[in-house]
């Protein structure tokens, strides 16, 4: 029987007997010593599905930037760095979670005339 | 229009002088738009005018095939069909609505502020002015705007020289003038909502 319990959230191996502060969910996982699982694949596992917003010829810059504001609640920094990357590289990937939750921000984005998708976690 | 719009410093409030003309023109195209999403089997116009075929984005094509309701409403799964189907399913109408409703708003707001039903005065001028709430509807709608405008124009990424270049008395020239005008009242809106 393995000592410890890993949160798949946080990622802390804790005793047994502790919870981390993810408890709800560690106390649900295993009763394993998991492999190794980096920070990235556990952004994964609990955010499966991503919302992509792509390039498009007609929205002004000021107006993504006031949408990701808005709707996401980013700070004018992160919105500006998010439609540049739509601006430069095509498309940007804006937000992460359930895919009711990405269901729900794509309908969004839609309903601000942006062109978004939704798709698993690569 | 010189300034677009502003926001009045004590009042709070967003505010843009119209002239009958710039008024009657948002409201046509925001009448279209209405039709478009509301008219599911719109049925093809009589117009042989090149300009008035162009400004008519109340296409005739049914959804999906309509290029402007395909841009306002795009595939949210690109890779799964079903799902994709289903999304679309869940989810057209209620921003069919929506759009056709915010549409409404910028049409119930320009005659709140004084366009007539038939514009016939000349040098008619007003101003137009929005709450908070009002004036991010007035934004998204001219997102849809811009984009059923674009779609008919066939705007395309960095295509600015090829409009600049386009001789005045061809109706792109004029349909594309009206898309940048529309633009220029959408970026004084963010700017005056972020004011």
């Amino acid at each position: 029987m393995p000592s410890t319990v890993r949160c798949w959230l946080c990622h802390a191996g804790e005793a047994r007997t502790r919870l981390c502060h993810h408890g709800r969910v560690s106390a649900a996982a295993p009763v394993e010593v998991e492999p190794e699982i980096t920070p990235d694949e556990t952004t994964k596992l609990a955010k499966p599905w991503v919302t992509i917003v792509w390039n498009d010829p007609v929205n002004l810059m000021s107006y993504v930037t006031y949408v990701f504001q808005k709707y996401f609640g980013y700070d004018e920094r992160k919105a500006e760095k998010l439609m540049l990357e739509v601006h430069e590289d095509g498309k940007s990937v804006v937000s992460a979670g359930s895919r009711e939750e990405m269901e729900r921000d794509v309908q969004a984005m839609h309903e601000y005339g942006l062109w978004a998708t939704m798709d698993k976690q690569e | 229009m010189i300034t677009g719009f502003a926001r009045h410093r004590r009042s709070k409030r967003i505010i843009a002088t119209f002239t009958g003309f710039e008024a009657e023109l948002l409201r046509s195209l925001a009448a279209q738009l209405v039709e478009l999403l509301r008219n599911e089997a719109a049925v093809p116009r009589d117009d042989t005018d090149p300009f008035e075929t162009l400004m008519d984005f109340s296409g005739p094509e049914t959804e999906p095939d309509d290029p402007v309701l395909a841009r306002l409403f795009p595939t949210a799964y690109p890779s799964d069909e079903e799902a994709a189907a289903d999304f679309r399913r869940f989810t057209e109408g209620t921003l069919r609505d929506g759009k056709a409703n915010a549409a409404i708003a910028i049409i119930d707001g320009l005659e709140e502020a004084g366009l007539p039903p038939e514009l016939t005065e000349e040098g008619l001028m007003f101003d137009v002015e929005l709450d908070q709430p009002t004036a991010e509807t007035w934004l998204r709608s001219f997102t849809d705007l811009r984009l059923a405008l674009a779609t008919r124009l066939g705007v395309e990424e960095g295509d600015e020289e090829v409009w600049a270049a386009m001789p005045d008395d061809d109706p792109r020239t004029q349909a594309h003038d009206i898309y940048d005008w529309v633009g220029y009242l959408q970026e004084t809106l963010v700017g005056a909502l972020r004011s």
